[in-house]
């Protein structure tokens, strides 16, 4: 990145014995929405409160806008923080709480009024704003908390999980108005879940956390399509993994033997040595059932479940020991338990993961 | 159908009733009695029954008639029973000394001679009009407010309107206002050790959190007497604290701390502190753990978040903790009067005094029961103000 906003460098954090974080390096550009995606326990929230100030790295330095700011206690870092389960003060109203970042930065009165008004109003709770946090649904105090997150202008805006405590209606919609909030107020948000469909959703990057380490950061797309080791493979989305065995190497195309003695050519971009063992990772969607494919690869597998899920069917099929996820259109003709199919893929849909 | 439900509430009744009797038996009846005591004046009214038909139709401010004293003489030689007597000679003294020399030597002077007798050549104290307006009072009535208006520094005057008791007949007053005074030092001094107490107790937790809380409990498990007693001797000249003063160089003499209010106050309030940490405690763990965290982000200095955001959460634990501390600091009496001096004592010791020491049991319940209407009122502005910032939106 050319003009980083945020850079971590080497950051480690330990709780006693237990390294949380490990050499971390980040860099997050102005205006940027980056998700911190992982299992619990991965350290993604813990960089998180270190860019907030609550917790101190062991070692390394966080800087923004070109300070460094990793000993800046938390209330001088300008950084706006929505937290899990928002975190109102439950005896102020609304107004109040919205109130609460201004008055501490003793902004005229009269000036609080007209912005806190405008806040509220950015987030459709006008009508709210005499209301005690406890009147109110997890989605409208969620709103608050961001209103209240965004009325000082921060630099940067953290979010912790914040859509984690609601049903799953709300939070879908709450994810396309923070992604518009991010659009037009041009916002650089850094957002922690663990939730893959919320990060693929709404983030310009994502960064894969496991162990306190990041394991793969880019794209969405590049992280769907061309997941770099097993563990992101099956942590974004849902993927066959399957082991081979090299059999040769032409340009960008290797030929990998399957445990049943089937071949199949695959596209990657790493060098790979014939004769070595390589896990393979090909995405259910990517399957084609009855139709031969005469630029790809062909197996033949046995029906060996079928599973109705409205919109689609998911059908598992094996092919010798080998056990493939296929998700399919409704169009199919009939299956039933039991028949043999002819599966295909692409040759650039499957792609070789770190073994 | 009507059945059943009339067996559950016997059920439910018969499982109360250990509780009701109990409370029936060692609360509500002593109170009562002790209501009664402080009103009820019939001594009098039963000893001299002529005394009080004859005087109901004297104006008071003439010299007493004939009737008034064949009456009186009358009386006097109906009661046989001496610890009665004594009861009636006390409770006439207590209206006016003199009664108690005047009336065993007026009582001889009835047994010893048949017929009338001049009561003013006897004792030129009965041509007195106040004696004779005190048995007139005493008689007359069956109750009185002599001891509640006493138990405030009143009096009625011989008119019978309300008067002001001289100054230095009685210290009620001034001693209530000490109480209150030191209940409220107390109650203070408890906010301000117990807050930060109770802060740093609900921030940590695992054994720092039981190591802070037993040594909040660990007293409260300890008898009053024995940890009065333990500031006792902690507070002497030649105590802990005042040789650990002088020989670290702070004081060349000892600080007197004992027998004085400055240790009556740190005594009790030692004693009294489980009762505020604990219900701040209990409110301050119940406040999320991120509104500290969520103030600093938002731009909070510690010292703002704090009087912004902790401060008026945790409120309700300080009001109520002040509550319970104030109403139980009321009724001290153990620790004032083993570590205060004659200056530091409580209404309670004054209580203790008409109780044991005078036997005076009318004035013990009227001041006991001026404590608690007092208390009560207090009690009941309290009640106003939780309500109201409750229903408030």
């Amino acid at each position: 990145m050319n003009n980083p906003f945020i850079r971590l460098e080497e950051v480690s954090k330990s709780f006693g014995l237990l390294t949380v974080v490990e050499g971390l390096n980040l860099e997050i550009g102005k205006g940027e929405f980056i998700s911190l995606l992982g299992p619990s326990g991965s350290g993604k929230t813990t960089i998180l409160m270190m860019l907030a100030g609550f917790e101190n790295p062991t070692s390394g330095a966080i800087w923004a806008g070109g300070k460094r700011i990793d000993s800046l206690p938390p209330h001088r870092r300008n950084m706006g923080v929505v937290f899990q389960n928002y975190a109102l003060f439950p005896h102020m109203t609304v107004s109040e709480n919205v109130a609460f970042p201004l008055k501490m930065r003793n902004v005229p009165r009269a000036k609080v009024k007209e912005r806190v008004g405008k806040a509220l109003d950015m987030v459709q709770l006008g009508s709210l704003a005499e209301r005690r946090p406890s009147q109110l649904s997890g989605g409208q105090q969620q709103r608050v908390a961001l209103a209240r997150a965004l009325i000082f202008e921060p630099e940067v805006v953290l979010m912790d999980e914040p859509l984690g405590a609601l049903d799953k209606q709300l939070r879908e919609q709450m994810q396309l108005d923070i992604r518009d909030l991010h659009r037009r107020l041009e916002l650089t948000i850094v957002f922690v879940t663990h939730d893959q469909s919320e990060a693929l959703t709404m983030s310009d990057r994502i960064a894969i956390f496991n162990r306190g380490k990041i394991e793969q950061i880019g794209k969405p797309s590049d992280i769907y399509d061309h997941p770099s080791t097993q563990f992101v493979a099956e942590f974004i989305g849902e993927t066959n993994l399957v082991r081979g065995c090299v059999q040769s190497v032409e340009g960008g195309t290797a030929r990998v033997q399957l445990p049943g003695g089937q071949e199949v050519f695959v596209e990657t971009a790493t060098d790979l040595r014939p004769n070595s063992s390589v896990c393979l990772s090909i995405r259910p969607e990517r399957i084609k059932v009855g139709r031969r494919e005469a630029a790809g690869n062909n197996i033949t597998a046995a029906v060996s479940d079928i599973v109705y899920h409205g919109d689609h069917l998911r059908l598992v099929a094996r092919s010798d020991s080998q056990s493939l996820t296929i998700k399919t259109d409704r169009s199919q003709p009939t299956l039933s338990i039991g028949d043999e199919v002819q599966l295909s893929f692409l040759s650039s849909d499957c792609w070789v993961v770190s073994a | 159908m009507n059945q059943p439900r009339l067996g559950k509430q016997l059920i439910s009744l018969a499982l109360v009733a250990p509780l009701l009797l109990f409370l029936i038996v060692f609360f509500a009846l002593p109170l009562v009695t002790m209501i009664k005591s402080a009103v009820s004046d019939p001594v009098a009214a039963r000893t001299l029954p002529a005394t009080a038909r004859s005087v109901s139709s004297w104006d008071r401010t003439s010299p007493p008639t004939v009737e008034m004293q064949a009456a009186f003489v009358a009386d006097l030689r109906q009661i046989s029973d001496d610890q009665l007597f004594g009861d009636l000679v006390r409770r006439l003294n207590s209206a006016k000394s003199g009664f108690r020399t005047l009336m065993p030597k007026t009582r001889k002077a009835a047994l010893d001679t048949a017929g009338s007798i001049d009561l003013v050549a006897l004792d030129k104290r009965w041509g007195d009009i106040s004696y004779w307006q005190a048995v007139s009072v005493a008689a007359s009535s069956r109750i009185t407010d002599r001891n509640l208006l006493a138990a405030v520094d009143l009096q009625r005057d011989a008119s019978g309107a309300i008067a002001s008791l001289p100054a230095d007949a009685s210290a009620n007053k001034a001693i209530m206002l000490r109480t209150f005074v030191m209940a409220l030092t107390v109650t203070g001094a408890c906010i301000l050790i117990g807050f930060p107490f109770a802060m740093i107790a609900a921030s940590v937790d695992g054994w720092k959190r039981q190591l802070l809380l037993g040594a909040v409990l660990l007293p409260l498990w300890t008898s009053l007497l024995v940890r009065t007693a333990a500031w006792f001797i902690l507070l002497q000249d030649r105590g802990l604290i005042n040789s650990v003063l002088m020989q670290s160089g702070v004081t060349s003499s000892p600080i007197p701390l004992i027998f004085n209010r400055a240790g009556v106050i740190i005594a009790m309030t030692h004693v009294l502190l489980p009762f505020m940490v604990l219900p701040i405690f209990s409110v301050l763990i119940g406040i999320p753990k991120n509104l500290m965290p969520a103030a600093a982000s938002l731009g909070a200095h510690p010292v703002r978040a704090f009087l912004n955001v902790l401060l008026p959460l945790g409120l309700r634990g300080v009001v109520s903790g002040s509550l319970l501390v104030f109403m139980s600091a009321l009724g001290y009496y153990i620790t004032p009067a083993l570590i205060g001096g004659a200056k530091d004592q409580m209404i309670s010791s004054v209580i203790a005094y008409y109780a044991t020491g005078a036997a005076n049991w009318g004035m013990a319940g009227a001041l006991g029961l001026v404590l608690l209407a007092a208390t009560m009122i207090l009690y009941a502005i309290y009640l106003r103000l939780s309500s109201e910032r409750e229903t408030s939106p």
